[in-house]
This record gives C-alpha cells, structure tokens and sequence, in this order.
C-alpha cells in the first residue's frame, strides 16, 4: 500500500484498502474557519447533535476576516467564539493567540505523522508535509464530523512525484510546487494523491514542505503527503508528545502514475494569471512592472519565508511606486520575526508589515484578497496576479517599468495563486527577471 | 426526479471565487449568498434566470476553495441542477451534500448551448435537449445519492433516515 492508504486503512479499522474503496473512517482532528464553521454549526444544530464528539479533536480557528472587516464577519466570528465556549473546543485560539489555521495547527503540534484530518477548507492539505492524511470538505462534512467524529471516503489513487538532483540557487518548494502544477494542470491531481518524494524532498526545510503540501489542492488532489523522515520527527518532537504513527510507501505499492522530476534544470517558478498552473520559468517572464507585491498567506507566512524576503531587501528599498505588504503566518511567527531583526529590514525597505491574517486586511483596505490568484478573487476583473516564492525575485538587475498589465499584484501565497516580486532599488518599479 | 430548464452555459474551470466572490462570505444565509451568485462575471445572471433552469459547464467545475457557499448560492439562486464535463472533488461532494444534483457528461456539455431547453432525469441520467432533439446520457446517480438529492440535502437525509440518533 502507499503512505496515504496505509493511513486511510488504520483509520477505517482494516488491514488494507484500495483505490476506489468507499471508507469510513474516524477523525484525529476536525477543522473550520470563520467562514466556513459557522455553517457547521448550523448543520450540527439541524441534526440535533448537542455535543461535540471530542473537543480535544476539533479545532475551530478565526483567520478568514481578521480583523473583522465589518459587522457581519464580526457576527460569524462571533458565532463560531460563543460555540466554542459552549462546546469547550480546547482549539479555540483568539485573536492575539492565534495564526493562519494552517500555519497554527503544525506550530502547536496539533497534528503528527499518520494523523487524519479533515478540514473545512481547501488547503487543509497542508498537513501532509508532516506524513498525515489531511483533506478539505465542505461545512455539511465538518458538520456531520463535529458531531460524530467520523466521515466517508473514497480511497485515492495515488500519483508519485519524484524529484531527483540538485536545486539550483533560489530554488525551492514553491518553484517544485508549481513546476509540478504546471506539469499536472489545474485539475491534473482530482481525487488524487499526491505523493511527493525523492531526495530532493528530504533534503527540504518543513517550511518548505508545507508549501508544497499546500498546494496539492491547485492540481485538485485529495491530499499531498511526504512520507517522515529525520527532518519530520525532530520539527514534530519540538511540539508534540503524541506517539506519532510513522509508515511509508511499500516498494512494491500501486501508483496511477509515477513521474520523474529531474529539478537541476528547474528555475524559479511565476504562475500567470488566471491559474496557479499557467508556470512560466522566470528566465520567459519578461519585464513586468508591479504595483503590489504580497508575502503571506497559509502557503508562504512562514519564518523561512520571511527570512528570505529580509535577506534580499537587507539595504534595499522597495522601488517608488510599488506597494510591499508583509503578514507573518501566526503571532509566534510575527514574534520571532521582530527579535530576529526581520521585521525591521523590512520595514526600513519600505514594506508594511502586520499581523493579521487572511483575506480581510487586503479586502479592506485594496479590495484585492491574497488569496487565489483567481481574477475573480480580487472582485476586479483587470487586475492580474502572479505567484512566487517570497524572495522574489529581487535578485535582479536592470529595471524597467514596462507594464504588460494595467494592474499586476504579486503575491508570494497561494491565496495568492499569483506570484510577488520585490524589488530593489532604482526606484522606477522593477523587473520579473533574475 | 426529473429537472426541466433553460440552459445557462459556462467555460472551464469555474472557481469557487467566480460562483459567490470570497468578499461575500461574511454571510451564511443562503438566501443572502444567492444575491452575488456569479456577480462578478454575468452581474445580471441572479435577476434574469427562472426557477428550475440549469447551468452546463465545461471541465472542472466548482474548482478552487472548500466553501459549501458555492453550490448554496447556486441552489438559492433557483438552478435546479448542473450538467458538466467534469466537477472539482470537493464540490461535487458539497452538492450533494446540500440537495444540488450534478451529473457529469462530456457529450452533453458539448452539444447543448446558452438558451436551450433541456430536461435531465436524475435516475436514468438521460438528458435531453428539447430544442434540437438529442439525448445524451450521464452516469446515473446512485440511489442513495438520489436519496439525499431528493431529502433535500444531507441533513433532511440523516434526519430522515434516523441516523442522527443512531451517529450521536
């Protein structure tokens, strides 16, 4: 069996599933949002459930509109606080507690290797950088979850990604990521597994395992998974005294497909608008001047992420016309950014930085969210957004202000399916190119 | 149960963002997210379609984010079904979940257009384009799909079936 039906077959009390096999299994861990957990509730009230099936299992985070961007995201915030209370859910986090769900869950060891989570929204995914089955459902799902602790699945086929060789400088688990969506397509991983693996896996941070992880959802895949290893347990035994529950792929295990990834030719990575999978190597982007550029979100609000932005903007301004927002992932991140000095580099580049958490800072005050670098997401059709890894690509020279587009937002997050770009200094815009 | 309507006609890859726009989900009632259903893309589609019509899509419909939003502004908005090439996983599952059939057929989608009136028994999966005369057929739903379609959503179904005492 793989690594993913190994966990499905554990949790559904059977020595062995197959592809196409309808489970039911139980839940380690049940997660909702602000958006999404109030119609939960809602669900789990319709039922007639009166009590969570174990409140140490469900963790019901406020992130999407935080701070509330008006009063009826301050209503739904309030609705998921006052269940919590109710229901005595130990993974309430407040405001000023608390994260980006997905960057908070790991970082108080809330899930380890072999775990199944199951979570009320897309990039639940993230998860299986630490060798859990994690996958993201609707509200009925969770609903039906909060009060029974169990749900149904369908057993994945499983497509094995391997990557082989050396990265070359600047390259890293967001350019993998999205070289392998843009191999895949937008839909290339549905109702798949994504098994990501080969040497160059191990040899990658956690932080940039999640990345990865996280995005197995833009292929449309189930989950994505990384079988444990070293790197794994030493981040989880930080966190965590739960007895992890550590398999990996047979060798003999069925693959829908196998595909080799040979990376010493990968650049770094941009996604196009409209689609995280329309990758273009940055050597082919062009000149593209950008009006904002965005390093945050659940893909990449990480302390690495944020170390490599201050190591490029270290002595470096933002160019004269270029907006740069920064928001750490969690409090702790956002901590441990202000005593390293991060936050300072950035903010004498020109950035603004804050904690906060999702899509409402930037709903609020740009109309634009960080999330998918969907046209549709931003509620204007002309902007354009690009996907990158968050330390851009400052690393260039020559910069020009050409503009293919009237209006370019880079992110460096998956809700930010577009890419960011900082920028150096001329102080006329910046160029895309290394 | 049989749906009969006039066809509305989408693209592929149809996100989540594109259905109820992220900035509108400050709201859970479905009555409020049928208002800005597509109100990006076709600003006009909630105040000009009938009660029962359908929508036919391309590929990977109902793409993007998890939110159960998307197929409830659809349902609210009055589509009574979608037919399409091909669903986005999570979707799929969040239809049915909530009472909104959905079949999957590639010849359907490509022969039907913006205007026509088709019909689409959910038991056998025929459907019918009553303007040009031609039928396709979609793999039927199975019938306990249909059971919670025809419930009303997974919660009347649960409820019905008495499983919430059984599962609480």
């Amino acid at each position: 069996m793989t690594i993913t039906e190994k966990i499905l077959a554990r949790h559904a009390g059977l020595d062995h599933v197959s592809p196409g096999d309808l489970i039911e299994v139980s839940v380690d861990m049940a997660l909702a949002n602000d958006i999404t957990a109030p119609l939960a509730i809602k669900v789990f009230e319709e039922i007639g459930a009166r009590r969570v099936f174990d409140p140490y299992k469900i963790a019901l985070i406020p992130d999407h509109f935080v701070p509330n961007k008006d009063i009826e995201s301050a209503e739904q915030a309030k609705a998921m606080r006052e269940f919590s209370m109710q229901q005595k859910i130990a993974h309430y986090y407040e405001v000023g507690q608390s994260g980006i769900e997905h960057v908070l869950l790991p970082e108080k060891g809330l899930v380890i290797p072999g775990d199944l989570v199951i979570g009320a929204d897309s990039h639940t995914c993230t998860y299986g950088a630490l060798g859990a089955f994690s996958s993201g459902v609707g509200s009925t799902d969770l609903g039906l979850i909060m009060a029974t602790g169990k749900t149904w699945l369908k057993v994945p086929p499983t497509i094995k990604l391997e990557y082989e060789g050396t990265l070359l400088p600047w390259v890293g688990g967001k350019d993998l990521i999205l070289f392998t969506l843009g191999l895949l397509g937008i839909d290339g991983g549905n109702y798949r597994s994504l098994e990501f693996s080969g040497p160059v896996i191990g040899r990658l941070s956690m932080d940039q395992r999640f990345t990865m992880a996280n995005m197995a959802v833009e292929a449309g895949a189930k989950n994505g998974i990384i079988a444990p290893d070293e790197t794994t347990m030493a981040y989880v035994a930080q966190r965590s005294s739960r007895r992890p529950f550590v398999c990996t792929s047979d060798p003999e295990a069925d693959y829908e497909k196998v595909v080799k990834i040979e990376v010493g030719e990968v650049e770094p990575q941009v996604a196009f608008p409209h689609s995280p999978a329309n990758v273009r190597p940055l050597s082919e982007v062009g000149n593209v001047t950008v009006d904002q550029a965005f390093i945050g979100s659940c893909t990449n609000g990480r302390l690495e992420d944020l170390r490599q932005a201050a190591t490029v903007l270290r002595s470096r301004k933002v160019a004269k016309g270029t907006r740069l927002i920064v928001i750490p992932g969690s409090q702790l991140i956002y901590s441990q950014a202000i005593k390293e000095g991060i936050v300072q580099t950035l903010m004498d580049a020109g950035a603004v930085s804050w904690c906060g958490y999702l899509p409402s800072q930037l709903w609020t005050l740009s109309r634009w969210s960080p999330g998918r670098p969907s046209r549709w997401r931003t509620g204007n059709l002309d902007n354009e957004q690009k996907l990158y890894r968050p330390d851009g690509t400052s690393k260039k020279r020559g910069v020009s202000r050409q503009s293919s587009y009237s209006s370019c937002i880079c992110c460096f997050g998956t809700h930010c399916r577009s890419g960011g770009a900082l920028n150096e200094t001329s102080g006329e815009g910046m160029e895309i190119r290394r | 149960m049989k749906l009969l309507g006039k066809v509305w006609k989408f693209g592929d890859n149809v996100d989540t963002d594109l259905i109820i726009p992220a900035r509108f989900l400050n709201v859970w009632d479905e009555n409020e997210l049928a208002k800005n259903c597509f109100t990006d893309l076709r600003p006009d589609f909630v105040t000009t379609i009938s009660p029962g019509d359908i929508i036919v899509a391309g590929e990977n419909f109902g793409c993007g984010s998890s939110r159960e939003h998307a197929p409830l502004a659809i349902k609210s908005a009055g589509i009574s079904g979608i037919i399409a090439k091909s669903f986005a996983r999570i979707f799929y599952r969040n239809a049915f979940n909530i009472g909104l059939p959905i079949l999957e057929c590639k010849e359907a989608s490509g022969n039907i257009e913006e205007g026509n009136r088709v019909s689409v028994d959910l038991a056998t999966g025929e459907i019918g384009n009553l303007d040009t005369g031609h039928q396709f057929f979609a793999k039927p739903i199975p019938d306990f799909m249909r059971e919670i379609v025809e419930a009303g959503g997974l919660v009347e179904y649960v409820k019905k079936k008495g499983l919430a005492e059984q599962a609480i």
